[in-house]
Parts: structure tokens; sequence; C-alpha cells
């Protein structure tokens, strides 16, 4: 199996974009071949979920391709629900490793405000198991909210370590001028001043607004490439160095824990140990906060810390930007923003951002080991990357 | 003999009572003042609302074109009985909104501007306004029309207002819709916050001086613009690019 490098990103704002998707989609991947010095590729592949019934666009990949005048090139669009974007690097980075191709281009894009929110949480529903979960009227809202009352009990998770996960990643939004939401919260604000309540209600018990990520647009992009090209290009050398993917049953209450995120687990587990590292060895890592419970969960789960206590490393600030192991230094999507197919390519774009020393301000010092979970469904199909600097 | 035309021309305004000012804290822990602001204030305000427009989203350009025209409108004694509220965080303007009383028993929403998004400060100053027609004004209604889909939501769904559609509203003629003294009292609970009275050094600060919002709104530094632009339909723009 050969070595797959990340040769170049892109990104647009993510926010609200008056755009066509394909467009959305198009523009970071021209500045992700701006970037690596490429003016053709062997393969696209673009994550994407909304598309058809959104944004009343299907066949992606194909008008992706004419976007950028890339003809005569493969393109597919790759829909694995809100982990499509890591989904479409894992598939990229086969098409590398296996010597089929040598360059491909991955980008995401996701037009959700085609829609009203009531319509984009109804619609990003449609993962959730039809007869089990949302014929009674689950939301992923309400999934999180189930799973974070279960943790809370279970762990000793408070509303006040779910407001630090918050405050810390609106912070580091505050720092990315791609971010969807840049505004400072504190806990006063939101969760102890006399206004608090009304500033940060419940929306999902006992899940509140500032638990809860924007529903955004936005793409992003990587080139991958063999060691050969990426070697000639003369860009930092970020490996991608493993790639992890794991299912679980499709509805939650299926499973024997509700609190365990197996496939969160044994995806990591499989990138670890592609790339040959541990948990330890990551300097920066980048986690699919959807919900502020779910960036402690999966810090747990991926092997940071010990079952039941990353609320604890969470308030000794291990997870801040300073802190031993910073997590969503892009704000996250909490406040980064979610654009569902874009966001594991987002995650990417950051880590690489940290591996080759251009984060600016949000810079990690010395970042060498980057890591990145993509969480599909509500933990049912997961995407974890882990990324080098050579 | 002399015509004192300018006399004419004026506005034959009613003495409204004041607006006891409040304090909010926002999710960002700052405390935002809403208070009444003087006609003498106008000129310090106009600059900031200037700005917003030519800013060509969520309809900023309209509010605020609008917004620019009533105050200047009221400065000049050209809008009858209008007031003035504005919400600042530690001096700087966060949003102005204003409105006016029709007679005893209607007020009329003109604008509410916000100059700081995503923390509810346009929010806040709307229902600070209303709360000035029901309880110091004593209007048993207000006329309310929305210029944006933000307001739509903000306005007609939060405080499910009525329709008087047979009412065209003072902003372009369009339908009504009224929240009435029984929706609003509805909605003090849930949509109505902060306290009086306020601090007096808080009050001292935004008092002394409108200072420029801190974070106006503005458009995001790099999506789509720099390529093919909505207006370029055919996508040469970004062919060019590809094809340097």
């Amino acid at each position: 199996m050969r070595d797959v490098y990340v040769v170049g990103i892109g990104i647009t704002s993510f926010t609200r974009l008056d755009y066509p998707l394909a467009e959305i989609a198009a523009y970071p991947a021209l500045q992700a071949m701006q970037d690596a010095g490429l003016d053709k590729v062997d393969h696209v592949y673009v994550a994407n979920m909304g598309g058809g019934r959104v944004s009343n666009q299907t066949a992606l990949g194909s008008a992706v391709v004419d976007h950028l005048c890339l003809w005569p090139v493969g393109a597919e669009t790759i829909e694995n629900g809100p982990a499509s974007g890591a989904s479409a690097i894992k598939t990229g980075a086969m098409a590398i490793a296996s010597g089929m191709m040598d360059t491909v281009l991955v980008t995401g894009a996701e037009r959700m405000n085609e829609v009203n929110s009531l319509e984009a949480t109804d619609f990003v529903a449609t993962l959730a198991h039809p007869m089990a979960e949302r014929i009674y009227g689950v939301t992923l809202p309400a999934l999180a909210g189930m799973f974070t009352r279960l943790y809370m009990e279970r762990y000793g998770v408070t509303s006040r370590h779910l407001a630090m996960v918050a405050i810390k990643n609106h912070a580091n939004a505050c720092l990315n001028q791609f971010a969807h939401v840049q505004n400072k919260i504190s806990m006063d604000g939101i969760l102890d001043g006399k206004d608090a309540s009304h500033n940060n209600p419940v929306i999902a018990d006992p899940l509140r607004f500032f638990d809860i990520c924007p529903v955004s647009d936005g793409g992003a992009a990587v080139i991958l490439a063999s060691a050969e090209v990426a070697k000639k290009l003369g860009k930092p050398l970020v490996k991608l160095a493993g790639f992890g993917q794991a299912t679980d049953t499709h509805a939650v209450h299926e499973r024997e824990d509700p609190t365990a995120l197996t496939a969160v687990r044994l995806a990591a587990d499989k990138a670890f140990k592609m790339a040959k590292l541990k948990p330890a060895d990551v300097d920066v890592a980048e986690l699919h906060d959807a919900f502020t419970i779910l960036e402690i969960a999966e810090s747990e789960e991926v092997g940071f810390f010990e079952k039941g206590k990353g609320h604890l490393a969470l308030e000794r600030g291990e997870t801040a930007l300073n802190g031993k192991l910073p997590i969503n230094t892009s704000g996250g999507l909490k406040a980064r923003g979610h654009a569902v197919g874009a966001t594991g390519i987002a995650q990417a774009h950051e880590i690489v951002l940290q591996l080759r020393g251009d984060a600016k301000k949000r810079q990690v010092k010395d970042a060498k080991v980057g890591f990145t979970c993509n969480f599909g469904g509500f933990g049912n199909n997961v995407v974890c990357l882990a990324m080098v600097r050579e | 003999m002399s015509v004192d035309v300018e006399s004419i021309l004026r506005t034959v305004d009613h003495e409204l009572p004041p607006f006891p000012p409040k304090v909010i804290m926002l999710a960002t822990g700052e405390p935002m003042v809403i208070r009444q602001a003087s006609r003498d204030e106008i000129p310090d305000i106009l600059p900031h609302v200037e700005a917003l427009i030519h800013h060509d989203r969520d309809f900023y350009d309209v509010v605020a074109a609008r917004v620019y025209s009533e105050l200047l409108g009221h400065f000049k004694h050209r809008y009858q009985d209008q007031y003035l509220l504005v919400a600042q965080c530690d001096g700087h303007l966060a949003a102005v909104v204003n409105g006016r009383a029709v007679d005893a028993k209607t007020g009329m929403s003109l604008h509410t501007l916000g100059l700081r998004r995503g923390l509810r400060a346009g929010a806040h100053a709307f229902a600070a306004k209303m709360e000035y027609h029901f309880d110091q004004l004593g209007h048993q209604e207000v006329l309310i029309v929305a210029e944006s889909p933000i307001g739509f939501r903000r306005w007609m769904i939060e405080y499910k207002l009525e329709k008087r559609f047979e009412i065209p509203h003072e902003l372009g003629g369009c339908p009504s819709w009224s929240l009435t003294r029984a929706l609003f009292d509805r909605a003090r609970g849930s949509l109505v916050v902060g306290s009086r009275p306020v601090g007096k050094e808080l009050l001292a600060k935004a008092m002394a001086a409108i200072l420029p919002p801190t974070d106006p709104p503005k458009m995001a530094p790099d999506f789509l613009a720099a390529t093919r632009a909505r207006y370029d339909s055919t996508g040469t723009a970004i062919i060019a690019r590809t094809q340097k």
C-alpha cells in the first residue's frame, strides 16, 4: 500500500452562502488546487449529504468537474450523512494507496440554508432509523438530548461542562476568519447570569441553545497525492498516515450501552493502528461536536481520556488552545459551523493548517500529529483520520 | 411681513413619556443598556446607520436606509411623534429601535436595527420598545411589519402576532400585523428580560457618548466573491482562473 499525502487545502467561509451548491464545492477545490500547484487531478470525489433533497442537485461530482473544467476526469459523489467528508477523504486515500491514482481532489459542500431551520432539522433526521426512531419524531437534537441525560447521570457531566465546551470553541472560532459564529460567550451570559436562561434556552433537554451547532453552508477541499507527487510539489509534507471507519446499529436504543460510542472507538483504533500511533501522540484534534456532549464523549472514545473522565480534562483546561491536547481549534462544528457534507473535510483542513504551522493566532505550538473524528448518524458510521507532519 | 415657514413644516409632536432604562446581560456576559436617545444624539447615531446602507445581506440595506431617513426626519422635526431607543454595550452602539405613537391606543413599530449580531441584541431592543408602547404610552396594540425573514421569525412567529391585513403599515404600505396587549403580556415571561434600575455607573457610561459599534454586521471575508460571481452564470471567471 502506498503512502498518501495532503498536498493542497481550501475552504469557504462557513456561513449562509447565496451560491449554487456545485459552486460552493468548486471554490475550495480551486483553492486547494492552487495551494498544491496542480492544474489537473486523476480523480474527483465530492462529499455531500443533502444535494438531492435540499438543493435539488444530484450528480454533484459531475457538476463540480464541469465547474472546474476538469473533464474527462472521473468523479463521484460520496454520501455518508454527516461523515460524508471524511468518507470521501478515506475513499480518495484508498485510490492513492492502491496505486490506481496519483492525485485526487476531495471536495465537500452543503447548502443547508436553502430551507428553514425546521426543514433542515427534519432533513438531517432522515439519517435516523425510519421505523424505530424517526416515525416517533426523533431528531438529532432529541437523540443527543437523551444521550446527554444518560451521560450526566452515569459520569457526572453537568450543564457547566457542556457550557465550558461551548465557551472554549466559540473563543477558538473568534480566531478563525472562516468560522460561522465569531462571538465570545461567557459562563455568566449562558449559564449563571440573571438573563442566561433567555440567552441560552433549553432546546432538547438538557441541551441548550449554545450546546448545539449552527446550520451552516460551506465547502472545504483537500488534494491527496502519492509520495512521489507530494515530494515534487515542494509543500510541507503532511502524511495521511491512518484512517479508520466503523459502523454501529442504526437505532441507538439497540446498542447494549447507549453511552458507548463503539463506532468512534473502533474507527479511532483502526486509524491509530494504521498510522502506528497512540492517542497520546496526538498534538491537536478536531472532534465532531455537533452537540457539546459529543466533544466530551468522543475525546474519551478515541482514547485521549479514560471513559467518563473527559469532562475532568476539560475542567483542567487540557483541551483548550494552550492546553496539553487542544481540541477543535477551528471552533469545531459548534462555532466554525456544520455544513454537513463539508464538515469532515473542514476538520482535515484545520489539521493540515496546524501541522503546516499556518494556523496563525490559533496555532498549536510544534504540532506534529493531528487527528479528526467525523461522526455520522448518531454514531452509527464514523470515520477517523490521523495525520503526521514529516 | 415674513412668514415662519419652518413652523408650518414642522411636525406637531406630543410630549411622550420617558422610557425607563434597563440592563440585560448578553451571552457574552456583557451588560447591555437600553435607554431612550434624545433628538440631539441622532447625529452621533447616523454615521453608524449609514455604513449599513450598502450592506446587501439580510435586508440590512433596506432597513438601514429607512432608519437613516426616519432618524433624519425626526432630527429635523419631520416625523410625527417618533421615539428612539438605543442599546449600548460599554457605550458602544449595539442596536437602534424606533417607533411612533399613532394615537392614544395604537403604536406603530418602525425599525429594529441590530448592530451586533448573534446575541439577540436586536430582539432585546425590540422587546424594550414594545414595553415602551404598552407600559409607558398605554397602547392597546402595536402595528408591525417585518422587512427580513429574520424579523419575521423574531416578531411574527416568536410573539405570535395577529393579522391586521386590512390596515396598511406606514412602512411601504404592507399589510400590518398586530402585537396586542394580551399577546405581549403572554410573551413577557419568555421574551422580555432585563432589570431596572440600571446601575449609576453603567447608565452614566451609556449616556456619556454613543460610541461606534464594536462588531458591526459585515460580509464574510472570503466566500465565493473572488471567483464566479452570482451575476456570472456562465462561470467565465472560474474557468479563467483554472486556466491560468
